[in-house]
């Protein structure tokens, strides 16, 4: 039951990682841009979820209900702050080098978190939700209800996106922008104000991963820092593909516990267990430098 | 406006350009030898930390702003010349110069040994690689306590140059100065032997550099382990600066810092590290000061340093991309061709996106 127990645990911390490499990938296929900004934007939406929550319990309101108000308005909140972010930042800088863009997003990041220290302090806070303390016991095994609601909220996440890409006009003009920017702007598609949509949907993802997020770790404005870890999953999948991102994520999530349970017992060295995700990720660099599910095309010259 | 008229082609690579750089660089020299007899002890010391960064910054422009391979791990190999130099002057007894070398060796071998595989990747996987190694590399100082000394770090002892110990703050000033006057000649010199114009070429386009009959793979390597050898001596240095190193001193941050560092001061510039050496270095102090007089509701938020490194980088790049040095060279062009500046000159080329996707 142990192993049920782990699985469960490092399935769910997989979806969180799954979600924010989502919203890299979502970035980089799209605008070819790397945010490293992911997981300190996952804290300010997290940070903002609370607050609400704070709100509506200060009115008095049930805290189902609260949470169930505050989820979707995080998302919108943080897709707008998203939208802004491309729009007033990231748009100048077009056409320099990629590296340059990794910079601005490291630099970002710091701002994000001091910014939040600024705001709500850097103390460690809770986030009360519905599920927060409940088990649920399957098959003999005692599960977290939080660990359950993470992999849900997944499932419903990615759903929703395959749907939005795959049958709405806009999704379909994302794809097409992110295929060919130049062609899509001959056939009529707002190329830069897609960009900025999707800059928008990648951070309402990662709020959303914040949220979810929340009940199993507390927030504080170093958590952003699980970004590196999810930017880890983003790679080994192959940076450009959302499936890739999401099985990539729940790979990591669940080696991750089973590394810390049974590694020092199968003689692995002391601190490779913390480090696991990151040997993953060089490992699979070196092997196969496009990803494990990659599309590369190649220039002909 | 000095016009210099090239007939030759050494003439192309000479050291100092005209006989006004040697003037200005010579009064820069006797500036910096006498500073210690004036400015305050406080000011030598951090002085030093400022040379110290300004190595660090030649070994990381080397590699990022001359050979165009980001690096967001180089506090690690920081980290390696710091452990390495240290185990070498306390548990080795070696002489203090050989040691720095040595750990400047060490650092050069880890660099290159990451590097050989590593240069598979280009571009951001390259960037990103660096930074999963230097975890790593956090783990092990962590757990290989027999060298590092685990989490809790080991003191450093002054440097002792054969039998001479440096007591003072001035001793290791000028330790430092001619550390890094040798280092920012051996970079100079690098940069304009057949390895730095080849290192150059890659970074202005990979494939012109292989048709103009480059080896590629041999040239960053190479780029990497002087990188990284550079950076090492830096680390060693560093040790004795702090007097103590633990894992912490050498995060991700301490990165970060770095690469702030060549980009603020210029990418692609030696000068440029310098002018980013002296933001790093003297930024936490004038913050400190700051915190007295600003308002205690802006003075004292936590993370408030980190804060500004970010809104300094974020600005830098979306307003002055070449640095400090590209803005001091765009006011001197603008004096020196007074009425007639054109701000076109600066101009980036390329005005559309690059894209990486298609290798």
């Amino acid at each position: 039951m142990e192993v049920l127990q782990l699985l469960i645990g490092g399935v769910a911390q997989g979806c969180v990682y799954g979600l924010i490499a989502l919203g890299f990938v979502l970035i980089y296929k799209a605008t070819e841009q790397v945010n490293f900004a992911q997981g300190d934007i996952l804290m300010l939406g997290a940070y903002v979820a609370l607050t609400l929550m704070v709100e509506a319990r200060a009115l008095g309101w049930d805290v189902h209900l609260a949470f169930w108000i505050a989820l979707p308005l995080t998302m919108v909140i943080m897709g707008g702050f998203g939208y802004l972010l491309d729009r007033t930042v990231l748009r100048p800088i077009i056409g320099q080098p990629q590296f340059a863009v990794v910079i601005l997003t490291i630099a970002m990041g710091f701002v994000f978190r001091a910014a939040a220290g600024a705001i709500w302090s850097t103390e460690s806070q809770t986030l009360a939700t519905p599920f927060t303390g409940k088990k649920v016991t399957l098959g003999g095994a005692v599960l977290g209800a939080e660990s359950l609601a993470i992999i849900a909220g997944t499932v419903i996440l990615a759903a929703v996106l395959y749907a939005f890409f795959r049958f709405t006009r806009i999704g379909v003009a994302m794809q097409a922008a992110s295929q060919n920017q130049l062609a899509a702007y001959y056939m009529g598609i707002p190329v830069k104000v897609i960009f900025s949509l999707i800059w928008g949907i990648s951070a309402a993802v990662a709020a959303a991963a914040g949220v979810l997020l929340a009940p199993i770790a507390t927030i504080d404005p170093e958590m952003g820092f699980i970004g590196l870890k999810a930017f880890a999953a983003a790679v080994i999948g192959g940076f450009g593909s959302l499936p890739g991102a999401l099985i990539a994520g729940l790979m990591l999530g669940t080696i991750e516990p089973f590394a810390a349970a049974y590694g020092t017992r199968a003689g692995l060295p002391k601190g490779v267990p913390e480090v696991s995700a990151y040997i993953l990720m060089l490992v699979v660099l070196i092997v196969r430098p496009q990803g494990l599910f990659a599309q590369v095309y190649r220039k002909k010259v | 406006m000095r016009n210099i008229f090239k007939t030759s082609y050494v003439q192309d690579i000479r050291l100092f350009e005209h006989a006004g750089h040697y003037f200005w660089y010579g009064l820069l020299l006797i500036a910096v030898f006498a500073a210690p007899q004036i400015i305050p002890q406080f000011f030598v010391g951090e002085m030093s930390l400022v040379f110290v960064y300004a190595i660090a910054g030649i070994g990381l422009m080397l590699l990022t702003g001359y050979t165009g391979l980001a690096s967001l791990g180089h506090a690690a190999f920081l980290g390696v010349g710091a452990y390495a130099h240290n185990y070498f002057v306390t548990k080795l007894g070696i002489p203090f110069p050989f040691a720095l070398v040595m750990a400047g060796f060490v650092s050069a071998a880890v660099g290159i040994a990451f590097a050989l595989p590593a240069l598979r990747m280009t571009g951001i996987y390259l960037a990103i690689a660096t930074l999963a190694f230097a975890v790593i590399l956090d783990q092990v100082f962590s757990h290989w306590g027999s060298v590092t000394g685990g989490f809790r770090g080991v003191p450093v002892a002054r440097p002792n140059l054969f039998g001479w110990p440096m007591a003072t703050e001035t001793h290791f000033y000028y330790l430092c100065l001619v550390v890094l006057i040798l280092v920012t000649l051996g970079a100079r010199n690098i940069l304009r032997s057949a390895t730095g114009r080849a290192m150059m070429a890659i970074r202005d386009s990979e494939i012109s550099a292989q048709s103009m009959g480059i080896h590629i793979a041999r040239t960053k390597v190479t780029a990497f382990g002087l990188s990284t050898f550079i950076t090492g001596i830096a680390g060693g240095l560093l040790a004795h600066k702090l007097q103590f190193v633990s894992p912490e001193a050498f995060s991700i941050i301490l990165s970060i810092q770095l690469l702030l560092m060549i980009v603020v001061g210029g990418l692609g510039s030696l000068h440029g590290c310098f002018y980013g050496a002296v933001i790093v270095a003297f930024l936490p102090q004038f913050l400190a000061l700051m915190k007295d007089v600003l308002p205690p509701s802006i003075g004292q938020i936590p993370g408030l340093q980190g804060g500004v490194f970010g809104l300094i980088l974020v600005l830098f790049i979306l307003l002055e991309p070449y640095g400090i040095y590209g803005r001091w060279r765009k006011i001197r062009l603008f004096f020196e061709v007074f009425p007639l500046y054109r701000r076109a000159t600066f101009k980036r080329q390329r005005g559309y996106l690059k894209t990486e996707r298609m290798r």
